[in-house]
C-alpha cells in the first residue's frame, strides 16, 4: 500500500481518538455547563428549569449516550449547539476561522519573504561577517517567544510613535481590507518573526548542503555563472525542506495562536477555544478541537505529498 | 562525559550557551533557596514603580517589590517546571518509543496512534485543557507540559530504535541469550543517548516558553508568587510608565531560551557523526 493511502486510512482512526480524548477531557473539568453558561443568574433557576436545560443540551444522559449522540451528529456534519453563543458550533467556528486563516497566511508570507532570501544570502556568504549577523539574528528570533515579540512591538509602537495598535472591533477583510490589514499586520509580524527565523536557519543549512553536491560542482566547472548555479540549480532543491517546515508551521498556526490573539485582542480560533474551555462549553470545545486536528492532519498530509512531488528521488516505501 | 564537556566548550555556540545557562541556573538556585537581595514578596509602598537604581538594580514593581528578587525566584520556578516536565516527558516518551519499536505490532500501533492524537492538538490548548481539569499550580504545569512533549520523545526514540533493532549486534546479543530488558536498556537505550540529548536540550527551551505562556494567561504560577510569564502579564498595563517591568522578564526569558537553543545546536554538531568530522 502506498504511503499516502496508508496515511489516509489512519486518518479516521486518529480523528476518532481525538474525539474521544477531548470528549472525556472536557467532561473532567470541574463545574457544570449550565452554571458556567448562565453565570450568577444560574442561582435563580428552579430545579425544574435546571433539569429542563440539562435535558435540552442532552447532559442528563450518561457519557456513552452523550458521546454517541454527538458523534452521530458529527458524522452528519452537525457539531452541536454552543452553550455560550447559543448558535450551532459550526457557525461559531466558521465565524472565527477566517481570522486565524488570514493570520496564518500573512505570517507565512512574511516568514518566507524574509527567511528565504536571508537564508540563501547567509549560505552563499558562509563564515563572513554578514553570515554571522544573519545567524545571530535568526537564533535570537527563534529564541524569543511570540507573545514576547508581540508585547515588545506594542511597547515600541506606543512609546516610539505614540500609537496603539487598533484593537477595536475586528473588521473582516471582506468589509474593509485596509482597516483589516491595519489590525492584522502587527500580530502577523509577531507570529512571522519566529517563523522567519526558522525559515532562515533551514534554508541556510539546506543551501549549504546542496552547494557541496557533485552536480553543483559539475555545473560550476562547465562554466555556468555562480549566480545562475545558485538560483537555477541549487535553490529549487534547497527549498524542499523549507516547504516541509513551512507546511508544518502553517498547520500549527491554523490551530490558532492563543497568546498572540490575547495580546492583540483578536477573536481568532485560539481564544475561542480558550474561552470555551473556561466556560465549559462542551460542544464548542469538542467541535473546535476536532476542526483544528482535522486541518492539522490535512496540512501534514499535503506536506508529505508535496515532499514526494518536489523531490523525484523520494518515493515512499511501499510495503 | 568530560570529553563531551570539552567539545561543548570548544564549540562557539556551546560556550556561549553553557555560560548563559550557568548564570541562569545560579540565579534560579539562589532565588529558590531564598537568597535574594530583597524579600520577593515584600511590598514597599514608598518605593513603588522605581526605575533601575543602585538599591534596586532592575527597579521595583507596582507594589514596590524588588524586580531582581522576583526575577530570580521566577527563573528558579520556570527552570524547576521545565526540568521536571522534560524529565518526565523524555523518560515516558523514550520508554514508549523503545517498547513500540521492540514489540511492534499491536502495541506499536496503539502507542503511535495515541501519540498522533496528542500531536494533533495545538500544544498550548492541550496544556490548557489539562490545567483546567486539575486546577492551576506548579505540578499541574509540570504534568501538562510533560504530556504535551511526550509524543516528540516517543517519535525521536522509535525511529532509531527500529533500525537499531535489526542491527547485527542486537542479533548477536540475542543469540547469546541476553534478556530482552537488558538488550533494551543497554544496547538500544545507550545508542539513543545522542539523539535524546539534543532533543532534551531543545525541549527544555520549549518548556520554558510554554510555562511562561501558561503563566501569562493566568493558568500557571499564581500570584503573589513570581514567574516570568506572570511578570510579563503584569507589565502589560504599565509598560509606558515602567518599561523595565517589561524589558527585564522579556530579556531574561529570551536569554534563557537562547541558552538552551545554543547548547542544543552545539550538541547536535558534536554528537552527529556527519558534522563531527567537519568540526575536527
Amino acid at each position: 500500500m502506498s504511503y499516502p493511502i496508508k496515511r489516509l486510512l489512519v486518518f479516521p482512526l486518529v480523528m476518532l481518538g481525538v474525539s474521544i480524548f477531548v470528549f472525556v477531557a472536557i467532561r473532567l473539568v470541574p463545574g457544570d455547563a449550565i452554571t458556567a453558561m448562565l453565570g450568577t443568574e444560574s442561582g435563580l433557576l428552579t430545579p425544574k428549569q435546571r433539569e429542563a436545560l440539562t435535558a435540552y443540551f442532552g447532559l442528563d444522559q450518561n457519557w456513552f449516550v452523550q458521546f454517541w449522540r454527538w458523534f452521530a451528529g458529527v458524522l452528519q456534519g452537525d457539531l452541536g449547539i454552543s452553550t455560550t453563543y447559543g448558535k450551532p458550533v459550526m457557525t461559531v467556528i466558521l465565524e472565527h476561522f477566517p481570522l486565524t486563516l488570514e493570520l496564518a497566511v500573512l505570517s507565512m508570507l512574511i516568514a518566507l519573504a524574509i527567511g528565504i532570501p536571508a537564508g540563501i544570502y547567509a549560505a552563499t556568504h558562509k563564515d563572513r561577517p554578514s553570515d554571522l549577523i544573519v545567524r545571530v539574528v535568526a537564533m535570537v528570533g527563534q529564541s524569543t517567544p511570540s507573545f514576547v515579540v508581540g508585547l515588545l512591538l506594542v511597547y515600541l509602537l506606543s512609546v516610539g510613535f505614540g500609537v496603539l495598535p487598533e484593537m477595536g472591533t475586528f473588521v473582516p477583510i471582506t468589509e474593509d481590507p485596509i482597516a483589516n490589514l491595519a489590525q492584522m499586520i502587527l500580530p502577523a509580524i509577531t507570529l512571522g518573526t519566529a517563523f522567519a527565523a526558522a525559515v532562515i536557519r533551514m534554508s541556510r543549512s539546506a543551501m549549504l548542503d546542496i552547494l557541496q553536491e557533485d552536480y553543483v560542482r559539475t555545473a560550476r566547472s562547465k562554466g555556468i555563472p555562480r549566480r545562475r548555479v545558485i538560483w537555477r540549480h541549487a535553490l529549487p532543491n534547497a527549498l524542499i525542506p523549507v516547504v516541509t517546515l513551512s507546511g508544518v508551521e502553517f498547520g500549527y498556526l491554523l490551530g490558532g495562536a492563543v497568546l498572540v490573539e490575547q495580546i492583540f485582542a483578536l477573536p481568532g480560533l485560539g481564544r475561542t477555544v480558550l474561552d470555551a474551555i473556561l466556560q465549559r462549553d462542551y460542544a464548542l470545545v469538542q467541535g473546535a478541537v476536532l476542526f483544528i486536528a482535522f486541518n492539522f492532519m490535512v496540512v501534514n498530509l499535503l506536506v508529505d505529498l508535496a515532499y514526494a512531488a518536489l523531490d523525484p528521488r523520494i518515493r515512499f516505501e511501499t510495503k | 562525559m568530560t570529553a563531551l564537556f570539552k567539545d561543548v566548550l570548544r564549540h562557539p555556540s556551546g560556550r556561549i550557551g553553557l555560560t548563559l545557562l550557568i548564570v541562569f541556573l545560579l540565579a534560579g538556585f539562589l532565588g529558590k533557596a531564598g537568597i535574594t537581595p530583597y524579600d520577593p514578596l515584600m511590598q514597599d509602598r514608598i518605593a513603588r514603580l522605581q526605575g533601575p537604581s543602585s538599591a534596586h538594580w532592575f527597579g521595583t514593581d507596582l507594589f514596590g517589590r524588588d524586580v531582581l528578587s522576583r526575577l530570580m525566584v521566577g527563573i528558579g520556578q520556570s527552570f524547576v517546571i521545565s526540568f521536571f516536565s522534560v524529565g518526565i516527558a523524555s523518560l515516558l516518551g523514550s520508554v514508549l518509543g523503545l517498547t513500540a519499536a521492540w514489540f511492534s505490532g499491536l502495541w506499536d500501533g496503539a502507542v503511535m496512534r495515541f501519540m498522533d492524537v496528542l500531536l494533533a492538538f495545538p500544544a498550548i490548548l492541550l496544556a490548557l485543557l489539562i490545567i483546567t481539569i486539575f486546577g492551576p499550580g506548579t505540578w499541574t504545569s509540570v504534568l501538562a507540559i510533560a504530556i504535551v512533549y511526550t509524543p516528540i520523545f516517543t517519535r525521536v526514540t522509535r525511529g532509531p530504535a527500529l533500525s537499531l533493532r535489526r542491527r547485527d549486534f542486537v542479533d548477536a546479543a540475542r543469540t547469546f541469550g541476553t534478556s530482552r530488558s537488558y538488550i533494551m536498556t543497554r544496547h538500544l537505550a545507550l545508542n539513543l543517548v545522542a539523539p535524546l540529548t539534543v532533543q532534551i536540550t531543545l525541549a527544555l527551551a520549549w518548556a520554558l516558553v510554554t510555562e511562561a505562556g501558561l503563566s501569562f494567561l493566568g493558568l500557571g504560577t499564581q500570584p503573589p508568587n513570581a514567574s516570568l510569564g506572570l511578570m510579563l502579564s503584569d507589565a502589560r498595563n504599565l509598560m509606558e510608565l515602567a518599561p523595565w517591568l517589561l524589558w527585564v522578564p522579556a530579556i531574561a526569558l529570551m536569554l534563557a531560551v537562547l541558552s538552551f537553543n545554543l547548547l542544543g545546536d552545539a550538541l547536535r554538531d558534536i554528537l552527529d557523526p556527519k558534522t563531527r568530522r567537519r568540526l575536527a
